[in-house]
């Protein structure tokens, strides 16, 4: 176990590099020049914009304006945005909204998904688990952003329930709805997931030995059919934590939340390199702990997984 | 249906007081598919007493499985249904009780072995887990006394450093230890009639003699009842004490089992007999029953086996055997033996 979670480790390092290599590659493809584009419309003299590109360290060659990145990483240093504001303090005024705004989704799908996905994985072919494959489908087939906006209509500016767009990025309360919307397709297919594996499992020889066992209904669902259905539901969910944390950037734009998203939307809209690079990086490292940690957990949960 | 296809030589060792440990009587089992209706039991009568060992013969598809599955009431309800019948335990009809109460019989009273271990135990628990359910479930124990008789029980059906292995899963376990693994689970509560549903036919042979001698012994020193499923004729002659041989969802014979070997009354399980291999026809070509088992969607009129039946008259066609008494030369009735063919003399002395 322990040899395995090191050789996980060491290859993340490859991974690690590479796609920080790709997104610096790219930011550094965009057309413009980053430098010029700070003075607007005014002609900045030779000397002005050579000792702002020394500044920035622009003037050195690609491979060591890498190399200076990287190391900044480990110094904690995302280096500064154009903005003149350190990348580190403007991901660390976002992070905690978008984790909130994760956690909310994510407890919504994970809840109402498993619910959902056993109740109609137990009454297959009922009407109640046809309902729910009709739903989920229709949910899934929507874009996040009409169902976000029609959410913020209908219960922001009609019933009022909620404000429209959130003020408070810090408030958890505000954060339901939004986070409603972000979780919705995921809570479908974790519905989906569920069903299926529930359905898969239900079925299987060792369900009827814990029936001719004696056990009591709920002991039979709850943990024998549990415990084998939820295998790969866990194993998506944690996958899905991570798109969470990155992909809200359609969520947050609707409702004005100041998460990863919304730092990320405004970053590539300024052609602001450090930035974007910044956001990545965090992005890339988020996903990297998140498969790591489903990988370990789903050994976890099924002891024939062997780490070799 | 009439009765007289089930009379009740396959109750012979029903005490006067008619309090047999198990008695099925009359039992009808069918399931709803989408070609029309499988009918799988149709009027099976058998009985078992404490300490007796009934072995149930037949192909796939003869109804012996589902039999037992009604017993122990792990039947999916629907597709399968129970329209006539009764299951005695210990002269209490299991059909017509609470499910509450037929629960607290499953595995305490009556427990049954698998035919696959591997699969039919949990591969996500550990095998202490699963065995010490059956205390916490049934006896209210604490984790810890559980797990005590767990490792106990494990000892018991002989499972070496069964103290190491507690906390194993069933896939770190061979064969023959998965399939000890469920005979202790159906042991935990000393219930009194265990059904091992074909115990070992996914095992090798070394070890299918192994596995049988384990319970043949457990059930000696514990006086259970049991019921053996099996197609394997080797295996019954070793331990059973009576046989009911089924065919398309009835018994076609019954006999204690040195009578049935010795002397078979109905043509199918002369087939049976048969076509074991044996050392001293070596280089003789292996014999068969002709013919597929029926449909049971569409079971022949008359003698279910008349089409395969090397003996089959025009009454075969048309009329359905009762489960006839057997008598010896001078007429007297033989204990235990029935058979449900219309020339099971001629079979007999044939």
């Amino acid at each position: 176990m322990g040899r395995y979670i090191l050789r996980r480790l060491l290859q993340m390092i490859p991974v690690f590099i590479g796609t920080t290599l790709i997104i610096f590659l790219m930011v550094y493809a965009l057309p413009g020049d980053p430098v010029r584009a700070l003075f607007g419309d005014k002609a900045p003299d030779a000397a002005t914009l050579a000792a702002l590109r020394h500044q920035y360290g622009l003037d050195l060659p690609l491979w060591h304006q890498y190399w200076n990145y990287l190391s900044g990483i480990f110094k904690g240093d995302l280096g500064t945005s154009y903005s003149q504001q350190p990348v580190a303090s403007i991901l660390g005024a976002a992070i905690p909204v978008t984790i909130r705004l994760a956690l909310v989704a994510f407890v919504i799908e994970m809840v109402f998904g498993v619910l959902f996905g056993v109740i109609s994985g137990l009454r297959r072919g009922k009407l109640a688990d046809s309902v729910l494959l009709f739903v989920t489908l229709i949910v899934i087939a929507i874009p996040t952003f009409v169902i976000g906006y029609v959410f913020q209509v209908v219960f922001g500016n009609n019933l009022g329930w909620v404000t429209p767009t959130v003020n408070d990025s810090y408030n958890i309360t505000q954060l339901i709805l939004p986070g409603i919307v972000l979780g919705l397709v995921s809570l479908a297919y974790v519905s989906r997931l569920t069903r299926t594996s529930v359905v898969e499992n239900v079925r299987a020889d060792y369900m009827r030995t814990a029936v001719a066992k004696g056990l009591p209904r709920r002991r039979i669902v709850g943990v024998h059919l549990m415990r084998n259905s939820l295998i790969p539901v866990i194993t998506f969910l944690g996958t899905d934590l991570g798109a969470l944390m990155g992909g809200a950037i359609v969520t947050e734009g609707i409702f004005n939340i100041q998460g990863v998203g919304n730092v990320l939307y405004k970053a590539i809209n300024q052609a602001d390199g450090p930035l974007v690079v910044g956001t990545v990086t965090f992005l890339v490292i988020v996903y990297l702990v998140a498969s790591l940690i489903v990988d370990l957990l789903y050994a976890v949960l099924d002891p024939r997984i062997r780490y070799a | 249906m009439s009765t007289t296809d089930t009379t009740a030589v396959g109750q012979g060792n029903t005490t006067p007081s008619g309090t047999s440990l198990l008695e099925v009587d009359d039992l009808h089992v069918e399931f709803k598919t989408r070609d029309g209706i499988v009918r799988a039991v149709n009027g099976v009568s058998y009985s078992v007493d404490s300490g007796e060992t009934l072995a149930v013969l037949g192909e796939s598809g003869s109804g012996k499985s589902v039999t037992a599955q009604a017993v122990m009431g792990i039947l999916d309800m629907p597709p399968a249904r129970i329209p006539s019948g009764e299951i005695r335990y210990r002269g209490q009809n299991l059909l017509t009780m609470s499910n509450e109460a037929r629960r607290k019989v499953r595995g305490a009273k009556i427990a049954m072995i698998f035919q696959d271990a591997l699969s039919s135990l949990n591969p996500v628990l550990t095998v202490g887990y699963q065995l010490s359910e059956m205390f916490r479930v049934h006896r209210g124990m604490s984790r810890k006394e559980a797990k005590a008789r767990a490792v106990d029980l494990m000892d018991r059906v002989r499972i070496p450093a069964a103290k190491e292995r507690v906390n194993d899963y069933p896939h770190q376990f061979s064969g023959g230890m998965r399939q000890r693994i469920m005979i202790a689970m159906a042991l935990a509560l000393e219930p009194d009639l265990i059904i091992a549903d074909e115990p070992t036919t996914a095992l090798d042979v070394t070890v299918q003699a192994q596995v049988m001698d384990l319970l043949a012994d457990l059930q000696k020193e514990f006086h259970m009842g049991l019921i053996l499923i099996t197609h394997d004729l080797g295996v019954v002659a070793d331990v059973a004490d009576k046989i009911a041989v089924m065919y398309a969802g009835r018994i076609v014979e019954t006999a204690p089992v040195h009578e049935l070997y010795k002397n078979p009354a109905h043509p199918y399980t002369k087939g049976l007999l048969q076509s074991i291999p044996r050392l001293d026809q070596k280089g003789q070509e292996l014999y068969a029953i002709k013919g597929l088992p029926p449909n049971l969607l569409n079971i022949p009129e008359g003698c279910a086996f008349n089409p395969r039946c090397p003996m089959a008259q025009e009454v075969c066609r048309h009329e359905l055997p009762p489960l006839h008494e057997v008598t010896d030369d001078s007429g007297r009735p033989i204990a235990g033996r029935g058979s449900a063919c219309h020339f099971w003399k001629e079979t007999l002395h044939g």
